[in-house]
């Protein structure tokens, strides 16, 4: 104990943050960055137009700020843990009125300097939000009803504000990470099942509330031959890329159905899809491996924090970031419906990079200051 | 502090015990998301490799390159030529409306042909090929050329097309080719196999028939397409095989003098070898530029072959069927001698016309001939001889001998479709086809090739051919190596006594080298040339007895009503070897306007005998 308080007092000075680094962790990120954009100059032909440049400067800029992130001290993390939640639930409010309209939905919010997806980050920092809220809070406070009900307009808000955008699979996402903090949180199993069995049972319900093209996707998904030149093309063109990449994948730049824009999306949400051509069984079961160390990693440090905080955030981002990955995958192997969900640091796209990267960030400084016990 | 301590410990319990339980989880999706990359890429790996293949190789096939049509010496009748064509693929144009107005004007297209040009632009995708003009002039093509600075996206292009350099003397022979339509895709497997568009397929004559050896494959382009359809990169070539190429037994030299002999005149001639059935020559005329066809033929043009009242669509030669006039005579007195009814010696005395069964039968000559035996009649064509030798005869016998030597059926089979049969008549197909019976009068004018009998001028050739070579049987042929049945009655005997073929030879000879034969101004007395033959004049219409009062001269009879002259001739006489039918539509008389023709042709085909001759044995050596 007393050795803990000591080493509480003592600020950590730069060099030692250093040294407490996760290098596996960190080398993990760089290399997945490096693959993504290896990919992204596939997408764009095997030449440096604008995806890759872009894709190159992004993951730069986001790459030096989880690093300076990491040296930020847990406990300020913890600080602004409601505060984050609020702005960003604002840039959604904003979004709502004032966002950038493109091809039927409002994604996107112009600040001037950059144009970004609040939603992308509110996957993060309502983790961050209910991290800290149920931080300081008694195991068997966790199931009255008021905390409760306070954790489901955390989680609801921001899903509202998403969903009239509207965009059903961040949504989704948010949601997700949410409940993974509930989860973590130990609130009822019970309560867990109920929700899986009242989802089940108005399933048909809410297929029923679905917009026209996301029912056509469901379809879509449970027949892609039923149309395979329309709704149907992208599941069906997708397995046939990840399919003929064969053991050992058509080789970096080779990738036919993607070269011959035979893929949609290739750039986002199927990327995936392309890097399963080129490099085949084996370059995916790698890709899943560094995933997997990914998040290994990430429960690890959680396991070895010293504050609650850091370890239920810990693990509710591994478990997002987890879910996304299966999301995405599922998704392009035509095992889930098509959804819009990108694949973390492999897709392009700033504002889901800045998320993951802010993620990654914090799971870091709990890894630096491990010690840091939050009052 | 106890309190919170504990608290935070069951806490951690809670936390560690979930974090297995999701982890566990995590690790059971993580190894349905990789057997589910196993199954598609190593599982299912062949399957999807197929359908991305399929995605991004599609296959253009090109025109494959006609077989060509040559004649006995190799000179090549219908062949190929580079044709001189202007591309343009829309999308690689900066300003489609400039060019093509530009190119109007340098290629002084019709506004009809303009249109047509816009409308398939139309109907094509942006990146294919438009064909501008299929078949420039090389001095519109090289004017194009001189421009093409100022016609960004025009290609001049080079390609293969059919050509015919003899222009109309192979027409009815060969026939032509045109772009092929939906009849022929449907009828034809191997075309269909083969479409492309564009492609020329054979419409009429050999071009058809000899399709399926003649179309060759096509070359097949593969290429890298994207989702678009858009060509990436060319794959493979493969290259397709050359039809083939076909050898007529015809001479073109001899071929070209009988079209040069029919000019201006409606008419056929036919040579051929009389021992192999070798067709030396087959025209038909008028005849008409089977290039014209090539690239479709304007409307213009069309009417004019259409409507031209001499007929050059027909071919006369197989298709038309004529009455046989005196050429028939050889072989109503060939029937006669062979059925024993009447001897060489056999005389009538000719009066000029004969009464019989309340008719007038005349002769063609109206004071008569006075009294004939058989070689004089048929010198003479004594048309009384005939008929009272055919009324002994009679018509069931006659039409015996008659098919035997080749009339009134198919000498080709099934080489032409356009051939007719002719018509041999006898009493049972008179009950037949008209349900009445045969009367004896009509026997006699069947005797001198009037009435109900029809040949065709090629049965006449055969038939002249049969009694040149000894009266042996013969299948005439007109394409080397082709003739895949091997007919086993070839060389069959055709006669029961082989003296009565030489007195009709030798009443032939007569009738063309004798003082008095029908066509004895136009014989060869050179003995190289010696031929012997037979005139023949058919009437179109009955002759009145108003007529004969008459008596008009040919040129002064319309031309729709003057008789069709014919000759049939062979020679050399003493060593046989060509026979020949000559028909000229409205000729007016046998030995005046066929006969002369017989001459020249008998001159150029026995000049050319010996070069024909060492061709052959040529063609022996090189085996």
């Amino acid at each position: 104990m007393y050795q803990h308080s000591r080493l509480n007092k003592n600020n950590l000075d730069i060099l030692q943050k250093v040294k407490n680094f996760d290098y596996i962790l960190l080398i993990c990120i760089l290399l997945l960055g490096f693959i993504s954009l290896a990919t992204m100059y596939s997408t764009d032909g095997g030449q440096i137009l604008f995806h890759t440049k872009s894709h190159f400067i992004k993951l730069a800029v986001f790459t030096v700020m989880m690093i300076f992130f990491s040296f930020i001290n847990i406990k300020y993390w913890f600080s602004i843990g409601y505060l984050s939640y609020l702005g960003i639930a604002i840039l959604l409010i904003c979004t709502y009125f004032f966002g950038i309209s493109s091809s039927g939905s409002k994604r996107w919010i112009d600040l001037y300097f950059i144009n970004l997806q609040p939603s992308e980050l509110m996957k993060i920092f309502i983790i961050l939000c209910l991290a800290k809220y149920f931080h300081r809070m008694k195991l068997q406070n966790v199931n009255s009803i008021y905390t409760i009900l306070t954790s489901l307009i955390i989680i609801l808000l921001p899903m509202g504000l998403v969903i009239v955008q509207p965009d059903l699979g961040t949504s989704i996402l948010i949601a997700i990470s949410g409940i993974a903090v509930l989860w973590f949180a130990g609130v009822n199993y019970k309560y867990f099942i109920y929700t899986l069995l009242g989802f089940v049972i108005s399933l048909p319900f809410i297929i029923a509330f679905l917009k026209p093209y996301q029912k056509l996707r469901v379809l879509s998904f449970l027949n892609p031959d039923r149309d395979p030149l329309g709704a149907g093309y992208q599941i069906i063109q997708s397995k046939i890329a990840v399919g003929s990449g064969g053991v050992f994948g058509k080789g970096f730049l080779k990738g036919t159905q993607s070269y011959l824009e035979f893929l949609p999306e290739k750039h986002t949400d199927f990327i995936f899809t392309l890097f399963s051509e080129e490099f085949g069984f084996i370059g995916s079961a790698v890709l899943l491996l560094i995933y997997a160390i990914i998040i290994y990693r990430i429960v690890v440090i959680g396991a070895n924090s010293r504050s609650y905080f850091a370890k239920i955030f810990c693990y509710s981002f591994g478990a997002s970031i987890f879910v996304y990955i299966t999301i995405n995958m599922s998704m392009v192997l035509g095992l889930l419906p098509i959804v819009g969900s990108p694949l973390p640091i492999m897709s392009y796209g700033g504002s889901s990079m800045l998320a993951t990267m802010t993620g990654f960030g914090i799971v870091m400084s709990s890894r630096v200051h491990n010690q840091q016990s939050i009052a | 502090m106890i309190s919170s301590s504990s608290d935070n410990v069951t806490k951690l319990n809670s936390i560690n015990r979930r974090m297995f339980i999701t982890s566990s989880l995590k690790f059971f999706i993580m190894v349905g998301i990789v057997s589910r990359l196993f199954f598609l890429q190593v599982k299912e790996n062949k399957k999807y490799l197929t359908l991305s293949d399929k995605n991004r190789i599609r296959e253009w096939k090109l025109a494959p390159v006609r077989g060509e049509f040559r004649d006995y010496f190799g000179n090549v009748i219908a062949g190929n030529f580079e044709a001189y064509q202007l591309h343009v693929i829309p999308e690689q144009v900066e300003d489609f409306r400039y060019v093509i107005y530009r190119l109007k004007d340098l290629l002084e297209l019709s506004d009809r042909q303009f249109n047509k040009i816009l409308k398939k632009k139309k109907e094509n995708k942006p990146w294919e090929t438009l064909i501008v003009s299929d078949n420039l002039s090389w001095e519109k093509f090289s004017k194009i050329n001189n421009h093409l600075y100022d016609l960004n996206g025009v290609k001049p292009v080079i390609s293969i097309s059919r050509n015919y350099p003899y222009k109309e003397d192979f027409t009815h022979v060969i026939g032509y080719v045109s772009q092929a339509n939906e009849v022929d895709i449907e009828n034809t497997s191997i075309i269909k196999k083969n479409f492309v568009p564009g492609l020329k397929v054979g419409k009429i004559g050999l071009e058809k028939t000899f399709e399926e050896k003649l179309i060759g494959s096509n070359d097949i382009e593969r290429y890298e397409v994207n989702a678009y359809g858009r060509r990436i990169s060319q794959l493979e070539f493969q290259k397709g095989e050359r039809g083939k190429t076909l050898k007529l037994t015809i001479d073109t030299k001899v071929q070209q003098l009988a079209n040069e002999l029919l000019k201006d005149q409606a008419g056929s001639i036919c040579v051929m070898d009389i021992y192999t059935g070798s067709i030396i020559a087959m025209h038909s005329s008028p005849s008409f530029d089977p290039n014209l066809f090539v690239f479709g033929i304007s409307q213009d043009e069309w009417q004019m072959i259409r409507n031209n009242p001499m007929k050059p669509l027909l071919n006369k030669t197989l298709q038309g069927n004529y009455s046989p006039g005196s050429t028939i005579k050889p072989i109503v007195a060939l029937s006669a001698l062979e059925n024993g009814i009447i001897n060489p010696n056999f005389t009538v005395r000719c009066t000029g016309k004969t009464e019989m069964y309340d008719q007038t039968y005349h002769c063609w000559k109206k004071e008569g001939h006075g009294y004939m035996n058989l070689r004089n009649a048929m010198k003479q064509s004594c048309d009384t001889y005939f008929y009272e030798i055919a009324r002994k005869l009679g018509v069931d016998k006659l039409s015996e001998t008659a098919k035997k030597f080749g009339l009134g059926k198919k000498v080709f089979g099934n080489l032409f479709e356009i051939e007719k049969d002719g018509l041999i008549p006898n009493t049972q197909w008179k009950k037949n086809a008209l349900g009445k019976g045969w009367l004896l009068g009509e026997t006699m004018i069947t005797g001198i090739g009037q009435g109900y009998i029809q040949t065709t001028p090629i049965q006449l050739c055969l038939m002249t051919a049969q009694i040149a070579n000894g009266g042996y049987k013969i299948y005439p042929n007109l394409v080397i190596n082709e003739n895949n049945s091997k007919k086993l009655d070839k060389f069959i005997p055709l006669y029961k006594n082989s003296k009565n073929i030489r007195i009709i030879q030798d009443a032939m000879f007569s009738s063309t080298n004798e003082v008095m034969g029908t066509s004895y101004r136009s014989r060869i007395d050179n003995i190289k040339y010696q031929f012997a033959g037979k005139t023949g004049t058919a009437q179109v219409k009955k002759i009145t007895e108003k007529d004969r009062e008459l008596d008009l001269k040919t040129f002064q009879i319309p031309y729709e009503e003057r008789d069709h002259a014919l000759y049939v001739a062979f020679g050399p006489y003493k060593q046989p070897r060509y026979a020949l039918s000559i028909l000229v539509e409205h000729g007016g008389n046998g030995s005046t306007t066929a006969a002369p023709m017989a001459k020249k042709l008998f001159k150029l085909v026995i000049d050319r005998h010996e070069l024909r001759q060492s061709i052959k044995n040529k063609r022996y050596m090189d085996i």
